[in-house]
């Protein structure tokens, strides 16, 4: 379907930002800006963020999930609604996952066992896609992290949750996660993401200079860095740290 | 009763919960969505009650909306002395993979918080209009309440929105 012919259908227009590279703090914190201040519908792709980071889901935060490590081999897509914008989505986490699930279906169209598996993408019992969401009064965000690729090392830092999903079975990280590049080349999984959201809403490109204004300036965020003080603290209090440490 | 046990009966079959709050609640529950929506309380569209008795207005979140969120694992709470506007997030409920803004049905002062949340905020789940409460507040437009449903307005909302 073209984007004339969406507009003809009545879809609900979605602004679309692509970029690369883009630091993981920056897009979360421009995540989170979209959310709680534009009435509009967007859609974000970040194709590996330039400096590997630790992204906790520390509860305070303004989504939930629990602690990834993301580099250049880490693919971003997000997904942030107004309430009435997906017919039949509910603002609650399972209605959302639902939806997310049943569009990135169309995506992975072909390839063997993709499945929603309680809050995870995998690929048969191998997961590749954490989720978080975050729901507000009126909208919502659904942020996928997509393990394009890793590194075997940054892996090894993550430690085995107090809370897994049940289907990981208690598997190490490299029995448990894989990578997407082993299953379909990156420029079929951008574009046909691209094509699943053209069938659900009216695509509008947007270049991230031009949604940046000084008045942002004035919006608050939760999302921070956290300071090294408060990493200590966490180190100290492992029992209270670890009830948030969930798999994402 | 028999729409209760039916209801109950069904929702246990289909692994749903379906927590019974009688004691709430001395006129009557209604279960027909398979969430509990109790007589006395008062209801926002986006899932919060409140129980208004005298200066104090006790505020938490329905057992229709625990439902649908799923496990709490941390709740987000403001600090006493501080003030809510209605309709405006107060705080955030976090369950397993997403946070979602808890607002408030009216406008006030928070004189009071459910501490034992930070330690256990499970109680939103198993006990959304007892001991699951988020925040006391004294009202500053008592009128506010006028504007939010009834037990049975709300549950004809639930319905519909689950409906969809």
């Amino acid at each position: 379907m073209t984007i004339h012919q969406a507009r003809i259908a009545g879809l609900p227009l979605m602004n679309l930002i692509r970029f690369k590279g883009t630091p993981i703090f920056q897009q979360l914190q421009l995540e989170e800006r979209l959310l709680r201040t534009s009435s509009d519908n967007w859609c974000i792709i970040n194709d590996g963020t330039n400096a590997p980071a630790i992204v906790m889901g520390m509860s305070g935060r303004f989504t939930g999930g629990g602690t990834v490590i993301v580099d250049h081999g880490t693919v971003f897509i997000t997904f942030i609604c107004n309430k009435d914008a997906v017919p039949d989505v509910q603002p609650y986490p399972r209605s959302i996952m639902s939806w997310s699930s049943l569009l990135y279906s169309e995506v992975f169209r072909g390839i063997d066992n993709f499945q929603l598996r309680e809050n995870d993408y995998v690929f048969g019992n191998c997961k590749f896609g954490g989720n978080a969401q975050s729901i507000t009064k009126k909208r919502w965000i659904h942020h996928t992290s997509f393990l394009w690729d890793y590194e075997d090392m940054n892996m090894a830092y993550l430690k085995l949750p107090e809370q897994a999903p049940e289907y990981r079975l208690a598997r190490g990280h490299m029995e448990f996660v894989c990578r997407m590049k082993d299953y379909l080349p990156n420029f079929v999984f951008i574009e046909n993401t691209v094509k699943a959201i053209e069938t659900h809403f009216s695509v509008n490109p947007v270049n991230l200079e031009s949604i940046v204004a000084p008045c942002d300036k004035e919006f608050v965020h939760s999302t921070r860095l956290l300071a090294k003080e408060e990493l200590e603290e966490a180190y100290a209090c492992p029992a209270k740290s670890q009830s948030h440490q969930l798999s994402s | 009763m028999a729409l209760r046990m039916w209801a109950s009966s069904t929702a246990s079959a289909l692994k749903i919960s379906c927590a019974s709050k009688a004691h709430l609640s001395p006129a009557f529950s209604l279960s027909r969505c398979f969430s509990t929506v109790l007589d006395g309380l008062k209801y926002a569209s986006s899932h919060e009650w409140v129980k208004h008795e005298g200066a104090v207005a006790t505020i938490g979140i329905t057992d229709h909306a625990q439902d649908h969120l799923g496990e709490v694992v941390f709740v987000e709470l403001p600090e006493p002395g501080g003030s809510v506007s209605k309709a405006g997030s107060f705080g955030a409920v976090e369950s397993v993979k997403a946070t979602s803004d808890v607002n408030s049905p009216i406008s006030g002062e928070v004189i009071e918080v459910n501490s034992k949340l930070s330690e256990s905020p499970g109680l939103i789940n198993s006990s959304p209009y007892e001991e699951g409460w988020m925040i006391k507040v004294k009202p500053s437009s008592p009128s506010e309440l006028e504007s939010l449903m009834g037990p049975k307005e709300y549950t004809k909302f639930c319905e519909e929105e689950d409906a969809h």
